[in-house]
């Protein structure tokens, strides 16, 4: 009993590197980083209208062209990460964190507490996102800590629901009821027993939803709804470039292919955690 | 049989393994699975492979099948089944083989059926892909194959889905699809996993007598050396991946020619033998070895020679019975040791201490609408718990027996009863109700390692939470768990590694350190040696036995194997659907007379003990699942049974000598027909 | 019978669900800060007009009364005027509805059956280049928003190839026959969009399902790859996945405003952004419910067909 040749690594928080993990958490921090450091960055101002250049296409003084306020295509790609990724960003953070807390506490309990919770949910599951969005924002305007509480409520039926069936998996363990049995409350067994266990689960969770709140934000902001111009935001640059789809169509692309990084990193990111640590990614609505 | 295999003819054995070995890929090299490993099987022959986890034996079934794991390769040898080579042939010849040669009946047969489709439909879909057959011809079959396997009503059971028969009637099912295509050779692969002993003697049963009807060939894999020798009359021994011996399962079981085959033998316990058996050192991950004998590290016989050089080659043994077969270099000495019956620590009398627990009248109730055809699921028992005593609740599953151990520990709440702890404190209430100072004096240990510990955290960590709770601060609580580490035979550095990186049998031992944690006076021992292999089995209940002493703790001890509980036990409660039948001292209740279902649980058990070749008994294996509202609990399978006084009236007690009492209408015959 | 008692049951819970979203729906709306009517006519209003507003809405009686008068009426299809056009709802809603339902009805036979496919072969060829190139592709899909794929398929198809129209010229009314060769760019947006969710899931459940147990048993007992394929994996694979088809299918009923909104095709999207703009409450309110009850009756169509796939969920077990 001396020597022992192990047979299982231990399943400690450290994450194999895989490829897709990798270049999903180096996209999402190179885009974090561009975000941070535009005003280092960018060789113009992004809002300042220069109507001599306008709906130039790419040269040595604007890599990417302008558009038709004459502004710089590049800076306003560089800054235009910005208001998405504050609002996705912290929307994600709290709707995990709600959601985790009341996922675990409902697997807990059980009872009519679980019962009038899902019944709960699914109403709130059931209109349709955008729509409470639109009239949300409508009714409160388009601040960003609107759009982040709005979202929070919007994605956190499903986070709960997906938090709830891994807390469940987990509750009925022989080594949560040895922690019951010592007479442990419901916060120190949640602490020590279910979340280090949920927590592959959680990330995952957190980096799908960041990713869907950020495409959520765009659309807000393409429909007119987000973002208000000025402000250089991905989505709005889509929405304002696109009747110049065919004159300066690096003004609409270069907006997308910047959010398509940050989204597919995000995803990248997903789905390098559930691979490395074995969980099925069953989330698969468009929530 | 011959490790020669030029020497026999091909075209007569039904399956023939050459020098077989196979290997997985893990961290860029080859681990072997299985070494170089030889048998041969002629028609009509009943084969057994024995072995413990790690030795191989699933994967050589498998492989009998033409099925590797994905990962897993053919590194040397070859499986040859009638001929034709199963794992290098195309998928066309291994498809024939699969439909026309070979039968197999998976480990979890409940899995192994397909959820979506009914009964009938799967065995006649073999049919039809195996024989040319239109629907009516095939359904008619299919019943047929259901009554072969003694399925009740096979022509209703026909329609139903997997997930409405018991554990025991899917493992038919699946023998009954096994023998759709009229197959040479039947693999089965751990067959009694999962069943009650009941229900294991009659599937054994089962085995026995098909083999004599059809005349098909059967290779048997299986941990249980009792099961085995009711059906194999040729076992071949497996460790880490080798055969380590072959021979006549009566010869090798009598006098074994391996020092791993005594170990084995000697750490079953016996119901025909009381006492604590001897078990084996080591686990099987010490079996590393590059050079010489695999089980040299826990080998008694073994010396320097035995760890030099290759692995010992299989060689012929001189006995009565013709080919046996050991590779062994210490044969002689093997051969010469005293009888390993022997090796057994005999039952200590104790002095009885003061009562610990008491249950009187308890009820438990689950179910929110009583049905009034049904009753509680456990019913008004009575249970005594001494000081340093041992006391094992007997019940196949469904009995209750987990529910009162819950129960008592607080984690659900009993509809009625009483329940003290040293005359004094309330057990009614669930764990955070009561007392601190009580709920540390009940611990439980669970049946499956594994899951009891948290994987996230050291081992060290989840034995020092109970102590924390008890008020033990920083260095004082570091000090107190080395010692209990100490206590249940693992050393304090272990204290760093998480549950993953341990043996089965470590683990458990962490859970009984988690439960000593806590300061015990009483322990709730459920199913806690049941998922662990034999040789680690026997070194806990060893365990177990001196840290009763120790201590003086009381133990529930909670089993459905009565071996093991004659093995530890000083007092017997049987409980069946939640009632309890039986009870009282242990040489009481094993002498007789018993009570009906005892009588069952002993005569199945006993028939499947190693080194005894009883014909054994078929007999209905199902329990049901509800107990009933009034009356005799046993009353459908009893066959003792008085109409309408068992199925109305409640049993009264009768009470034979000593303590030991039974629950029956009928009274019991007086004369003493010892079974021990 | 015990199966009476699940669909029962489910729809039981469906019932209390779209009620319970009305109820949050209209708590939402009518809880607005600010006086709704002065919400609704701007910060300029008279107060006679605001009183005249109120008065037409009923502003003036408890919140508790509008809500049952409300209900009464969506209960007999009433859902009140439209305070922009005048016409009821329903009517104003109709045509709307119906060009969705045209929409939606292509991506759903055409896009969700090619998703299951692509899913399934995905599954199958685990890791290798199918798999492969069809997990990219979806990972992609989901990883751009449903403008970019609506904006790029115009720039290619539209204006490049000039093979479809960029942009939907008919209004409301106009017959299916109007819409037909408008309406492929669109389906062919939300398809790219939503079958990446149905392929994941479809692969992940495939993957799952053929390393099962009872799949390997089948093939050992000799039975062809078509046979354990079809009959006892897919059925089998098929169960988790419905519950992402009915949440795709609610969705393409109730949230497309983006990709309607590019192509300007005149869908509930459409209608639900006019509404905003014009603070139609009633319309709102009525796009939300229908909303919310498809969602529920997609659902409930998952949950049966679960029930049909999966004989454990109709017929009771046995403990043993």
């Amino acid at each position: 009993m001396t020597n022992l040749a192990l047979r299982v690594r231990p399943r400690r928080l450290s994450l194999p590197a895989r490829p897709s993990l990798l270049i999903g958490l180096f996209l999402v921090g190179l885009n974090v980083v561009v975000a941070l450091a535009a005003p280092l960055l960018a060789p113009y101002s992004p809002t300042e209208p220069n109507a001599l250049d306008a709906i130039e296409g790419s040269s040595s003084a604007h890599w990417l062209g302008t558009d038709q306020l004459g502004r710089d295509v590049l800076s306003r790609v560089l800054y235009g990460g910005r208001y998405a990724m504050l609002i996705s960003l912290s929307a994600a953070l709290l709707t995990v964190v709600l959601g985790t807390v009341l996922g675990c506490l409902t697997a807990y309990r059980r009872g009519w507490f679980d019962e009038v919770l899902m019944r709960l949910l699914d109403s709130v599951l059931s209109v349709p996102a955008i729509l409470a969005l639109l009239v949300v924002v409508t009714a409160l305007g388009s601040g960003a800590s609107v759009i982040i509480l709005a979202s929070t409520v919007v994605y956190c039926p499903a986070l709960i629901r997906v938090v709830r069936a891994a807390a469940l998996s987990v509750v009925g363990l022989d080594y949560v009821t040895a922690a019951r049995a010592r007479g442990e409350g419901f916060w120190p067994i949640m602490v020590r027993e279910i979340w280090p266990n949920i927590l592959d689960v959680v990330l995952v969770e957190f980096a799908m939803r960041a990713s869907w709140i950020t495409l959520l934000v765009s659309s807000l902001s393409f429909l007119g709804f987000g973002a208000n111009p000025p402000t250089p935001d991905w989505g709005l640059m889509v929405s304002e470039n696109r009747s110049l789809l065919t004159v300066v169509p690096l003004a609409t692309i270069a907006p997308i292919v910047a959010l398509a990084t940050l989204i597919v990193g995000l995803n990248l990111a997903a789905d390098g955690i559930a691979k490395a640590r074995g969980i099925d990614r069953i989330t698969g609505g468009l929530r | 049989m011959s490790a020669a295999p030029e020497l026999v003819q091909s075209t007569e054995l039904v399956a023939e393994i050459s020098g077989l070995s196979i290997a997985y890929r893990s961290g860029g090299r080859d681990v072997p699975v299985l070494r170089e490993v030889s048998l041969s099987l002629g028609a009509g022959e009943a084969l057994a492979i024995v072995g413990e986890s790690g030795c191989g034996k699933s994967t050589l079934a498998s492989a009998l099948v033409g099925q590797l794991r994905t990962g897993s390769r053919v590194t040397g040898g070859s499986v040859r089944i009638a001929g034709e080579d199963v794992l290098a042939g195309d998928a066309r010849t291994v498809r024939t083989l699969r439909r026309h040669q070979i039968g197999f009946v998976p480990q979890n047969a409940g899995h192994s059926l397909t959820p979506s489709m009914r009964i009938g439909a799967q065995v006649v879909e073999v049919l039809r892909a195996t024989r040319k057959m239109d629907k009516s011809a095939a359904r008619a079959e299919a019943v047929r194959l259901l009554a072969q396997v003694r399925l009740p009503e096979p022509g209703v059971l026909v329609d139903r889905y997997p997930h409405q028969l018991s554990g025991g009637q899917q493992q038919r099912v699946a023998v009954a699809l096994a023998l759709a295509g009229s197959p040479r050779l039947l693999v089965l692969d751990e067959p009694t996993t999962g069943l009650d002993v009941v229900t294991q003697a009659s599937v054994l049963a089962l085995f026995s007598s098909l083999r004599k009807e059809l005349g098909i060939s059967l290779v048997m894999v299986s941990h249980d050396l009792g099961a085995v020798s009711a059906v194999c009359e040729r076992v071949v021994i497996m460790y880490a991946g080798r055969v380590v011996e072959t021979g006549a399962t009566r010869a090798a079981f009598r006098l074994p020619a391996h020092p791993y085959t005594r170990g084995l033998l000697s750490s079953v316990a016996r119901i025909a033998a009381p006492g604590l058996p001897l078990g084996m050192p080591g686990s099987v991950a010490d079996a590393h070895a590059s050079s010489g004998c695999v089980f040299a590290p826990r080998c008694e016989f073994a010396q320097d020679s035995c760890t030099e050089g290759d692995a010992p080659e299989l060689a012929p043994v001189e006995s009565e019975d013709a080919e046996r077969f050991s590779a062994c270099l210490r044969l002689p000495e093997v051969l010469a040791a005293p009888a390993w019956e022997a090796q057994v620590r005999p039952p200590r009398t104790r002095e009885r201490g003061e009562p610990l627990l008491q249950i009187s009248g308890l009820t438990v109730d689950y179910r929110r609408r009583p049905d009034p055809r049904t009753g509680p699921t456990v019913s008004d028992v009575d249970l005594t718990v001494h000081r340093g005593e041992v006391v094992a609740l007997v019940g196949e599953s469904g009995s209750g027996k987990s529910t009162i151990a819950w129960t008592i520990a607080g984690l659900r709440r009993p509809t009625s009863g009483e329940i003290t702890l040293d005359g004094t404190a309330d057990l009614t209430r669930t764990a955070a109700r009561r007392d601190p100072a009580v709920r540390h004096q009940v611990q439980l240990v669970f049946q499956n390692a594994t899951t009891s510990l948290n994987p996230r955290r050291t081992v060290g960590d989840a034995v020092l939470r109970p102590l924390r709770l008890r008020g033990l601060r920083g260095e004082e609580a570091v000090v107190a768990r080395d010692r209990v580490f100490e206590d249940v035979g693992l050393e304090p550095g272990h204290a760093e590694r998480y549950p993953a990186q341990l043996s089965g049998g470590q683990q458990q031992r962490v859970g009984i350190a988690r439960a000593l944690g806590g300061g015990p006076t009483l322990v709730l021992a459920d199913e806690v040696v049941s998922a662990l292999d034999v040789s680690i089995q026997a070194s806990v209940l060893r365990l177990l036995d001196d840290l009763r002493d120790e201590h003086q703790l009381g133990y529930l001890f909670i089993s459905h194997d009565l071996a093991v509980v004659r093995a530890l036990a000083d007092r017997v409660v049987v409980l069946y659907l939640g009632r309890v039948c039986e009870e009282g001292p242990i040489e009481q209740v094993f002498a007789g007379p018993n009570h009906p279902y005892t009588r069952l649980l002993m005569d199945s058990a006993l028939a499947t003990e190693p080194g005894v070749t009883e014909a054994l008994v078929g007999s209905e294996d199902e329990p049901e699942s509800a107990p009933p509202a009034a009356g005799c609990a046993f009353r459908n399978r009893c066959p003792q049974r008085v109409e309408g006084l068992c199925d109305h009236e409640t049993p009264p007690w009768q009470d034979l000598d000593d303590g030991h009492r039974i629950r029956c209408h009928v009274p019991v015959p007086v004369e003493i027909g010892a079974r021990t | 019978m015990l199966l009476v008692k699940a669909i029962g049951r489910r729809l039981a819970y469906s019932v209390l669900t779209v009620l319970l979203a009305t109820l949050l729906v209209f708590v939402a709306l009518q809880a607005l800060p600010g006086n709704l009517a002065t919400q609704l006519l701007g910060q300029n209003a008279t107060p006679a007009a605001v009183a005249r507003l109120d008065a037409s809405l009923g502003l003036n009686r408890p919140a508790w009364q509008r809500y049952l008068d409300w209900l009464g009426g969506a209960l007999h299809g009433d859902f009140g005027r439209s305070l922009v056009s005048q016409q009821p709802v329903l009517t104003e809603a109709g045509g709307y509805l119906r060009n969705t339902a045209l929409l939606a009805g292509i991506v759903i036979v055409a896009g969700i059956t090619l998703s299951l496919v692509l899913g399934v072969i995905a599954g199958l060829t685990r890791d290798r280049w199918p798999d492969l190139a069809i997990s990219g592709l979806s990972l992609l899909g989901m990883s751009v928003p449903e403008f970019t794929v609506a904006t790029l398929l115009v720039l290619a198809f539209a204006i490049r190839l000039q093979w479809f129209p960029a942009v939907v010229t008919a209004g409301p009314t106009a017959t299916v026959g109007e819409l037909l060769p408008a309406v492929w760019l669109p389906a062919a947006a939300l398809t790219a969009v939503m079958a990446a969710y149905i392929i994941r899931m479809m692969r992940t459940s495939v993957i799952d399902v053929m390393s099962a147990e009872y799949v390997t048993l089948a093939r050992v007992r000799g039975l062809s790859s078509a046979r354990v394929l079809f009959r006892h994996a897919l059925p089998n694979a098929l169960l988790p996945t419905l519950n992402v088809i009915a949440i795709n299918i609610a969705w393409l009923v109730g949230g497309v405003v983006v990709v309607e909104s590019v192509f300007n095709y005149p869908g509930i999207g459409t209608l639900m952004i006019q509404a905003v703009h014009n603070r139609d409450l009633p319309v709102l309110q009525f796009i939300a419910v229908f909303g919310a009850l498809t969602f529920v009756v997609c659902n409930l169509l998952a949950d049966l067909a679960a029930l049909w796939l999966n004989p454990r969920l109709r017929t009771p077990g046995r403990a043993g």
